[in-house]
């Protein structure tokens, strides 16, 4: 924890970096994203076990953008996450102070993209066993029970945004959410406006989806939407070869093509 | 007891598919009458959300048709398009909406006999497999909760 809080003053002193981004201790006994622009600030970074929140997320909303240069406390999904921003021309390389939190509680300074990209290279990034199968469980139902599974857990949805909040890569400024003018997702939670809602999430982020489960995490009402985005990696990398956020400079699967992409329902 | 008779929409480019049906009727070729024709300036517009719109709004079958590939007007669109498709219906799928319902078609401007064919067996398909009763009922439940919102 010391290392965490010299290490950063230091950065805050000698003004490599503006804000810091990490985590402290909220009410009770939780963990709260921090923002340290002070060396009074940055004595109060924690970094426990519960610290699981990819801050990546951050990164994008502009109350934050304002404070400027960010460094950032990263896990495997922030370092996916910076990855994929910065395929999508978001953060510029050099412009985000990446510490990574290693599994033996050391911290890891990654100064460039390419180092982060060789990082990767080397980590496991798929998604977990508990997740794989429950993709294979609602995989192996018939598609009607596919539907009234889908319609019990959309139903739950209150339309809070807190997915689309919590999501690193639902930065747009305008969401196809908030565009009424044509009216895409009926404003109420009902049945037919949660379904356009998350099928209209899920394909927005199909081809850059990181897999870090923070719209689950966020999720007050406990949709497992998650799974709508994680079902899409393997056929995108299947058919396209295409995993989001490996590489600085990849390019988004859906704004691609290849003349020979293959399907077997167009007639 | 009248038979079922399906709604369906077809999403079709400007270029060929459009120009395709045009031939069929110029052609004097017979094709079912349940299609209707919305016409766009080709595949690559023809978001997802659109298909989800035509869904809500009482289709029981969708036909999306354009140019072949390597024949797109704007050279890339129809590519860009199959991408969207593919993903699309693996997530239609996953989320245990029938992706039967939905026929995808290349059809040229030449083919307007192959064009008939199209809306015919798709007709035929969706009257196998009935109205699109899903939809209709969160069709029906929404409607409900929009009054309930009203009255509050």
């Amino acid at each position: 924890m010391s290392e965490l809080i010299n290490k950063v003053t230091q950065l805050l002193n000698d003004k490599t970096i503006d804000v810091f981004i990490g985590y402290e201790k909220g009410s009770a006994d939780r963990i709260r994203a921090a923002f340290a622009r002070t060396a009074e600030q940055a004595a109060k970074l924690v970094y426990t076990a519960s610290c699981t929140q990819n801050l990546a997320g951050y990164l994008m909303k502009h109350e934050v953008k304002k404070l400027g240069k960010p460094g950032l406390l990263a896990n495997v999904a922030a370092l996916r996450s910076i990855m994929q921003l910065a395929s999508e021309f978001q953060v510029k390389d050099g412009e985000v102070y990446v510490l990574f939190a290693n599994a033996d509680g050391s911290f890891t300074e990654f100064t460039s993209f390419a180092s982060i990209e060789a990082y990767l290279g080397t980590t496991d990034v798929g998604i977990k066993s508990d997740e794989q199968e429950m993709i294979a469980r609602l995989e192996a139902m018939s598609v009607q029970e596919r539907w009234l599974f889908w319609n019990k857990e959309f139903d739950k949805c209150i339309k809070c945004y807190a997915c689309r909040a919590a999501c690193p890569m639902c930065y747009c400024h305008r969401c196809t959410t908030d565009v009424n003018q044509p009216q895409w997702i009926p404003v109420a939670s009902h049945e037919r406006g949660n379904l356009d809602y998350h099928l209209m999430r899920a394909m927005h982020l199909a081809g850059r989806c990181v897999n870090c489960g923070e719209c689950a995490n966020a999720c007050p009402m406990d949709i497992p939407l998650n799974l709508l985005t994680y079902q899409l990696i393997d056929p995108i990398k299947n058919t396209f070869g295409a995993t989001a956020g490996m590489k600085a400079d990849a390019v988004y699967a859906l704004s691609t093509y290849k003349p020979d992409d293959k399907e077997n329902f167009i007639i | 007891m009248q038979e079922f008779e399906p709604k369906i929409v077809a999403f079709v480019c400007n270029w060929c598919t459009y120009a395709g049906a045009d031939l069929t009727g110029t052609s004097r070729i017979k094709y079912s009458a349940n299609v209707k024709i919305i016409r766009f300036p080709c595949t690559g517009r023809i978001d997802f959300m659109i298909l989800m719109k035509a869904f809500e709004n009482g289709a029981d079958g969708i036909i999306v048709s354009g140019c072949h590939p390597n024949d797109c007007h704007y050279s890339t669109g129809n590519f860009h398009a199959r991408r969207r498709w593919i993903v699309f219906r693996n997530l239609l799928n996953f989320t245990g909406i029938e992706t039967e319902r939905i026929q995808f078609s290349w059809v040229s401007a030449a083919e307007g006999f192959k064009w008939a064919d199209v809306v015919n067996n798709t007709v035929k398909k969706i009257k196998e497999m009935g109205p699109n009763e899903n939809y209709k009922k969160i069709a029906v439940s929404t409607l409900f909760n929009e009054e309930e919102i009203i009255n509050e």
